[in-house]
């Protein structure tokens, strides 16, 4: 097994121990980098020199046997849409292509504070508004798996990293599916954490009551470490639980340990909708937990059809008040010649944006204007707290929902582009978790007739990432999808 | 699909969005929208009565703290940023000028 093969918890023991030294570990990372990248194009930016200095660090303070952290010197790359303090924070568009940060991100600063060593932001639909990665205004990331295909999205260029192994873990942020399906389509395990678990401060926002960090990695265990380090608190965002309500935890405490007399729920009708190849690898996947003692509870969600349809009404409102603060004034893009106060505004959104940013803020602009709130907006809202009760009424019956992640594998380049509609209603497996806050993970469950990865979604109760890890655990413990590798690193 | 937003809407949108939108730009927003706003109307099929809008998934309350000074980010990192500025100010446009009406 060769470096990029390990995994962050092998990397950080054998940093730990000595085994071998953080500087070589990022050193190999960004040669891994020089290899691959070229053709994947995950990243946005690289900070060699900050790694190298970053990692010579560690291993100094190992080597003094001083106190690390919990990460210390594994390299981790953090999605575009996290705001640092050092290089650009572009959120994949034009209107922050040279935007610098004063401030970290909370999740930034305690990677930092568990001495991890950041080795790049990643490629994302612009604004994370996309499920492919193709509406980045800065670069063009492909599926490792199928260089012709979409590496989904829109945290694509941190799954892809993942899965090309250009680095062991990765932070992502998922609105609608942005970490879980990307996972799914590039073969690694991806974690939204339940809503308030990860400090937004920081994170550039799309839908403020739907955005949530989390993390990737290529095993359920380094999921759950990244979990551990970027969970909690924190009193610069309002919205993050208090830990006395929703105790955080060392998710890799027990992560082994089965879950007795578990009980997972299905939507058959629901679930329908996924084409054959996810079908067979999602009953597969129910087989393995029959195996492993668990009882399959039939569940009804009747409203888990409306969650598209709640969601580009809820999401793209938020929106369109979010990214009203992009004026041409305070920063970002400003239009080189306005003509007067008024076009400083409008012309530099204009010619800022892309257009799935421009479609979203039309929409939420609509629905939110005098004489369609309440059937748009208002509507959705409504509907939202139907879809919520469908969860707290399965929830009654079983300890999870298991689902497909996504309807298809990765889709072709291009094959959506023109029909946005099409593209949201391969959302629909993921959405609801964002409407309803709880917590989802993807972990690789099987590969299509073209090589392409499946992943299976777990969905828990809010505040119970413990126990979904431990479930999406059980049934990595009994598989080996997650070892699978995509042709360009065999 | 029937017309559920014409272009003239979807201008009155734009401006209400602050985008000079292009004409190329309005006539495939009016399409798009349009097909959009039907499937979201699929919500209709729903009977809603009675039933609260859900505006955050979970309990959330007021969070207070004490009124205390602390150190912020000051005037030159926020100027940083700032896409054109005059000492300690943001610069824009002349705004009291007669062709600026919005």
């Amino acid at each position: 097994m060769t470096l990029p093969d390990l995994t962050a918890i092998e990397l950080r023991e054998a940093i730990a121990t000595r085994r071998i030294s953080s500087a070589e570990a990022v050193a190999e990372t960004f040669a891994q980098i020089d290899r691959l990248e070229p053709t994947v194009g995950a990243f946005l930016s690289l900070f060699r020199d900050e790694a190298a200095a970053r990692a010579g660090d560690v291993d100094r303070r190992i080597a003094a046997g001083e106190p690390v952290g919990a990460l210390a010197g594994v390299p981790v790359a953090v999605k575009d849409v996290l705001c640092t303090t050092f290089g650009a924070t572009t959120c994949g568009s034009r209107m922050l292509e040279r935007f610098h940060s004063p401030y970290d991100a909370t999740a930034i600063r305690r990677l930092l504070n568990a001495d991890a060593v950041i080795v790049g932001k990643t490629n994302m639909d612009e604004f994370a508004m996309g499920s492919s990665t193709e509406n980045s205004a800065l670069g063009r990331t492909v599926n490792p798996w199928a260089p012709d295909r979409v590496p989904g999205g829109s945290s694509g260029g941190s799954a892809a990293a993942v899965a090309a192994r250009l680095c062991p873990v990765a932070l992502g942020s998922d609105t609608g599916g942005s970490i879980r399906q990307p996972a799914s389509f590039c073969g690694v395990v991806g974690l939204k954490p339940t809503y308030g678990r990860v400090s937004r401060y920081g994170l550039i926002a799309y839908g403020s009551s739907l955005d949530q960090i989390g993390p990737f990695g290529r095993t359920v265990a380094d999921v759950a470490l990244l979990l551990s380090v970027i969970a909690g608190h924190d009193p610069a965002d309002s919205t993050s639980v208090d830990e006395n309500v929703a105790p955080i935890a060392d998710y890799l405490d027990g992560l082994d340990e089965p879950v007795e007399g578990l009980r997972i729920g299905v939507a058959p009708a629901f679930n329908a909708g996924a084409e054959p190849s996810v079908r067979a690898a999602l009953e597969a996947a129910l087989d393995v937990y029959r195996s492993a003692g668990a009882q399959i509870v039939e569940i009804d969600m009747p409203h888990l059809d409306y969650a598209i349809a709640a969601y580009y009404v809820i999401a793209t409102a938020e929106a369109s008040s979010n990214l009203s603060r992009y004026d041409g004034v305070h920063y970002g893009y400003r239009t080189p010649d306005p003509a007067d106060y008024v076009e400083v505004y409008t012309k530099s959104r204009e010619e800022a944006f892309g257009q799935e940013v421009k479609r979203r803020i039309m929409l939420g602009t609509y629905a939110l204007s005098s004489g369609y709130y309440d059937a748009y907006y208002l509507k959705a809202l409504k509907v939202r707290n139907l879809i919520r009760g469908d969860f707290v009424r399965a929830f009654e019956k079983c300890d999870a929902i298991v689902m497909p992640v996504a309807p298809t594998t990765a889709f072709k380049i291009g094959e959506k582009v023109d029909d946005p509609l099409k593209m949201y209603l391969g959302d629909i497996y993921t959405i609801s978790a964002n409407l309803a806050g709880i917590p989802g993970i993807s972990v690789p469950c099987g590969l299509d007739e073209n090589s392409l990865p499946i992943g299976l979604q777990v969905l828990t109760p809010a505040f119970s990432e413990a126990k979904l890890l431990r479930i999406a655990r059980m049934y990595e413990a009994a598989t080996d999808w997650h070892t699978k590798k995509p042709a360009m690193v065999q | 699909m029937s017309q559920r937003i014409d272009a003239e809407q979807v201008r009155k949108v734009a401006k209400l969005a602050r985008l000079q939108l292009t004409d190329s730009e309005i006539d495939e927003f009016t399409g798009q929208l349009g097909a959009i706003l039907g499937y979201v109307e699929k919500m209709n099929e729903l009977d809603t009565d009675g039933v609260e809008p859900l505006a955050h998934c979970l309990p959330i309350g007021n969070v207070f703290r004490e009124d205390e000074i602390k150190p912020s980010l000051g005037t030159d990192r926020i100027l940083a940023n700032a896409p054109e500025r005059d000492g300690s100010f943001f610069k824009v446009p002349k705004i009291l000028d007669d062709n600026s009406a919005a």
